[in-house]
C-alpha cells in the first residue's frame, strides 16, 4: 500500500533512512501499525491505522465500513414487518432494543395504542436484552485485558437468560418479537419465574466479578486514568450510553424522555466522573444491577390482557414523519422514518450509538501505549454491525 | 545384571530418556493445563478424544498440527525463521539434563548444575527474538523486543533467588542443594525462605511469560506475538511444547531448589519408603498446579507496569534477601 498521509512520506523511502544510518547517527523511525480488520481485540472487521513510535501510538485512525449492508437502502424494499428482523441483526447483541425504535415509530405514525402488558412484556425483554449485552461486554473486556476466566463466568450467567428469552421468542440473538402494536405472542407458562431467578442469579454472582477483576490490582492499574475521554470532548463526539456515562454525562432516555413505561419503575442512572476505562467498565456493571431492579418491577406488576393492539390487517403508515430516540444498551439509537404512505417506508436514516461512539476514538487513543489501545479498545464498547448498519 | 556400556552408548541412552521423557510430559502437562483452566471456568474441557476424560486430546492436538502446512512467509528471512523453534525449544530440553528425580536418578549431576541451570535457561530468548525478527511481521517484532526486554527484567530476581539457595546450601550442585535441605524446607530460614520461593515463582512466571506476565505473547494485542506468522510443526514445538516443558522444567527447578526435590515432605517412617521419584513428581506436580493456578486468575500486566516491579521492587527486594541470608548463616542458629 502506498502511504498517502504526507508525515510518513519519508517512510517509504528507504535510501534516506539508509544514509542516515551509514553517517553513524541513530535515527528512529515512527511505524505504521495496521491493526485490523482481522484482529482479536477489535470484535469483527474494524481498523485502526495507529502510526507508533516504540509502543507509544503518536495517532490512530480508525476506519470503518468494511461491514456495511446497507440496511437503510434494504429498508425501502420490505415492508414495515419485514423490517422488524433485518433491524434486529443490527447490534446483534441487543435484537430486541433494535426492534423497539421501529415498533414505536410506527406505532406513533398509525396512532395504535399498545396494551399495558405487552408494554411491560417490553420493558422486561428489552431489559433482559440489555444486561445480556453488558455480561458480554465485561467479558470481552475481561479477555481483552488477558483474564479468560471471568469470561467464562459471563457465559454460564448469559445462558440461563439465554435460555429464558428463546422460551419466549424462540431465537438467541435475533428475536423478532416485537410487532407494531404489540407482541408477536403472550410469554409461556413458567416464564416469569424463569426469567426472575436468571435475573437473580446475576446479581447473586456479582460480588464474585468484583473479587476476581473489579477488585484486582493489575486490573485497576491496566484501567484506571487509561483512555481519559473528557466529559466535553465526549459531548462533542455526540458520545452516549454507557461509554458517555462514564464521562460523567448524566443522560438516559429511559428516565429522560421515558417511552413505554419506564416511568413507572424505579431505577438509577449510574455515571462516574474520571471517563477513564475503568469508569466506563464500572458504569457497565453497575448499568447490571439497575436493569434487574427494572426487570423484577415489570415482572411483578405485569398485568393481564392483550398483547397486541388495535392493527389493521395491512400494517400502512400514513403520510409523515416522526423521529424516535431509545436507550440501546450501548447508547441512544434514533430512528428517523418518512412515511410517504405506503407499505413501505420511504426512508429510514437509523442513528446508532456505536458509530459516534466510536468517532470519538482517535482523541483517547493519542498518546497512550499498544497495551492500552487493547484496554480502551475494550471499553469503548462497539458491535461493528451497529457502526456500519 | 551387569552391562558395561561405553561412553557413546550411555550418551545416547541419555538422549533417548531425555527426547522421550520431555515430549511425553510436555503432552500430559499440556492436557493438565486444559482441564485444570477448564474446571476453574465452569466448563468440562476435552471430554472425547480418546474415551475416558479426553486423555488423548493434546496427542490428537499434536497429530494435526503435524499434518499442517509449514508456512514461511514471503518477506520473512527464512533461514532463521525456520531455525528460531529449534533454538526456543533445545535449551528447554537441555534444562532437564540436571535435574535430580531421585538421589541417583540423574543424568549428569554437574558440578555447577544450578549455574548450568540459569545460563541454558535463558537461552531461548535469543530464539524469540530470531523468531520476531524474521518474521517481518510488526506484531512479531513487537512481542520479540517486549519478551527480550522482559527476560533482562526478570532474570536477576531468579538469579538472585537461587544463588541464595546455593549460599544456603554451601553448593552448587543440584543434588547437594537438595541433601542439604532438611524439614521443613521452605519455612526454614523462617520468612527467608518462602520470600526467596515467592520471588522465584515470581521470575520464573515472567521468564516463561505465562500470565500475568505474558505481554510477548499478549494474544488480545499481538495475536501470538514472535509466533504469529508460524503454523504447524514449527509453531507447535516454538509456541505450544516449549511453553509447557518450560513449565514443567521451572517446575522441576523450584522443586529441588525450594520443596527439597526428592524427599518426603516429612521425614517419618511410612513416608521414607515411598521412593523419592514420586515424591518429585508430586511436588513437581503442586508446583505446576500453582503456576496455571495463578495464570489462569489473573488479567495481564503492561510492559511498563511490569518493568518498574522488577526494578523497583523484586530486585531490591532479592538484594535484600541475599544481605538476610548471609546474616542468618554468620549468626543464625548455625553459624
Amino acid at each position: 500500500m502506498a502511504i498517502k498521509d504526507p508525515e510518513l512520506q519519508h517512510l517509504q523511502d528507504s535510501s534516506a533512512f539508509a544514509d542516515e544510518v551509514s553517517e553513524g547517527r541513530l535515527v528512529t523511525e515512527q511505524m505504521l501499525l495496521n491493526v485490523g480488520p482481522q484482529h482479536p481485540a477489535t470484535h469483527g472487521v474494524f481498523r485502526l491505522l495507529a502510526t507508533i513510535d516504540g509502543e507509544r501510538i503518536v495517532r490512530a485512525e480508525p476506519v470503518v465500513g468494511y461491514m456495511h449492508r446497507g440496511y437503510e437502502k434494504l429498508v425501502e424494499q420490505r415492508d414495515y414487518r419485514q423490517i422488524t428482523n433485518l433491524i434486529s441483526r443490527m447490534d446483534w447483541l441487543s435484537g430486541i432494543n433494535n426492534e423497539l425504535p421501529l415498533a414505536l415509530a410506527l406505532e406513533k405514525l398509525m396512532e395504535i395504542e399498545v396494551p399495558p402488558r405487552a408494554q411491560y412484556l417490553r420493558v422486561a425483554l428489552a431489559e433482559m436484552n440489555r444486561i445480556l449485552n453488558h455480561l458480554m461486554f465485561f467479558q470481552s473486556f475481561a479477555a481483552e485485558l488477558g483474564a479468560i476466566t471471568p469470561t467464562f463466568y459471563a457465559f454460564r450467567e448469559r445462558e440461563d437468560i439465554q435460555y429464558a428469552m428463546e422460551s419466549v421468542t424462540g431465537g438467541r440473538m435475533h428475536f423478532g418479537f416485537f410487532r407494531p402494536g404489540g407482541l408477536k405472542e403472550d410469554v409461556p407458562k413458567g416464564f416469569i419465574a424463569m426469567a426472575l431467578a436468571s435475573i437473580r442469579k446475576v446479581i447473586e454472582r456479582l460480588p464474585d466479578y468484583e473479587d476476581l477483576l473489579t477488585g484486582n490490582e493489575i486490573f485497576k492499574q491496566r484501567t484506571i486514568n487509561i483512555g481519559l475521554l473528557e466529559k466535553e470532548v465526549a459531548y462533542a463526539y455526540g458520545v452516549s450510553g454507557p461509554i458517555g456515562r462514564g464521562s460523567d454525562i448524566d443522560m438516559d432516555v429511559r428516565r429522560d424522555e421515558p417511552y413505554l413505561v419506564y416511568d413507572e419503575f424505579d431505577f438509577d442512572v449510574c455515571t462516574a466522573p474520571h471517563g477513564d476505562c475503568f469508569d466506563r467498565f464500572w458504569v457497565l456493571l453497575h448499568e447490571i444491577i439497575e436493569s434487574a431492579k427494572i426487570v423484577e418491577q415489570a415482572l411483578e406488576a405485569l398485568p393481564p390482557g392483550p398483547i397486541l393492539g388495535k392493527v389493521p390487517r395491512v400494517v400502512e403508515a400514513p403520510k409523515g414523519e416522526v423521529y424516535i430516540r431509545t436507550e440501546n444498551p450501548l447508547g441512544e439509537l434514533g430512528f428517523y422514518l418518512v412515511s410517504d404512505g405506503g407499505k413501505r417506508p420511504y426512508r429510514i436514516k437509523i442513528r446508532t450509538p456505536s458509530f459516534s461512539n466510536v468517532s470519538a476514538l482517535p482523541h483517547v487513543l493519542r498518546d497512550t501505549l499498544v497495551a492500552d489501545m487493547i484496554a480502551i479498545l475494550g471499553s469503548f464498547f462497539f458491535v461493528l454491525g451497529d457502526v456500519d448498519r | 545384571m551387569d552391562i558395561d556400556l561405553t561412553a557413546w552408548q550411555i550418551l545416547i541412552v541419555k538422549l533417548l530418556i531425555i527426547l522421550t521423557v520431555v515430549p511425553v510430559g510436555a503432552l500430559i502437562g499440556g492436557y493438565v493445563l486444559h482441564k485444570e483452566m477448564a474446571h476453574m471456568q465452569h466448563r468440562l474441557g476435552p471430554m472425547y478424544a480418546g474415551g475416558w476424560h479426553g486423555w488423548a486430546q493434546t496427542l490428537a492436538d499434536g497429530i494435526k498440527f503435524a499434518y499442517k502446512e509449514d508456512i514461511i512467509p514471503a518477506s520473512a528471512d527464512r533461514r532463521v525463521f525456520s531455525m528460531a523453534p529449534a533454538v526456543i525449544f533445545v535449551p528447554v530440553l537441555l534444562l532437564f539434563l540436571v535435574i535430580p528425580i531421585d538421589r541417583t536418578l540423574i543424568i549428569e549431576d554437574l558440578d555447577v548444575g544450578l549455574f548450568y541451570l540459569l545460563a541454558i535457561g535463558s537461552v531461548g530468548a535469543i530464539g524469540v527474538l530470531m523468531a520476531g525478527w524474521s518474521s517481518a511481521n510488526k506484531y512479531a517484532l513487537i512481542g520479540a523486543l517486549r519478551s527480550a526486554g522482559q527476560l533482562i527484567a526478570y532474570e536477576l530476581p531468579i538469579v538472585l533467588s537461587a544463588a541464595a539457595v546455593a549460599m544456603l546450601a554451601g553448593s552448587l550442585s543440584l543434588v547437594t542443594i537438595v541433601e542439604a535441605q532438611d524439614w521443613p524446607f521452605i519455612l526454614w530460614p523462617p520468612g527467608i525462605g518462602l520470600a526467596l520461593f515467592m520471588l522465584f515463582i515470581l521470575g520464573a512466571m515472567a521468564e516463561m511469560s505465562l500470565p500475568p506476565f505474558d505481554m510477548p505473547v499478549a494474544e488480545s494485542e499481538l495475536i501470538t506475538g514472535p509466533f504469529t506468522e508460524y503454523t504447524g510443526m514449527r509453531f507447535i514445538f516454538g509456541f505450544f511444547f516449549a511453553e509447557t516443558a518450560h513449565m514443567i522444567a521451572f517446575a522441576g527447578i523450584g522443586t529441588t531448589l525450594f520443596l527439597g526435590g526428592y524427599k518426603p515432605i516429612v521425614p517419618w517412617g511410612p513416608l521414607e519408603v515411598i521412593p523419592g521419584i514420586i515424591w518429585f513428581f508430586v511436588k513437581t506436580a503442586f508446583m505446576i498446579f500453582l503456576l496455571l493456578w495463578i495464570r489462569f486468575s489473573f488479567p495481564r500486566l503492561r510492559e511498563d507496569q511490569l518493568q518498574k516491579f522488577a526494578w523497583k521492587f523484586l530486585i531490591p527486594l532479592s538484594l535484600a534477601l541475599i544481605l538476610a541470608t548471609g546474616a542468618w548463616i554468620l549468626y543464625g542458629p548455625g553459624g
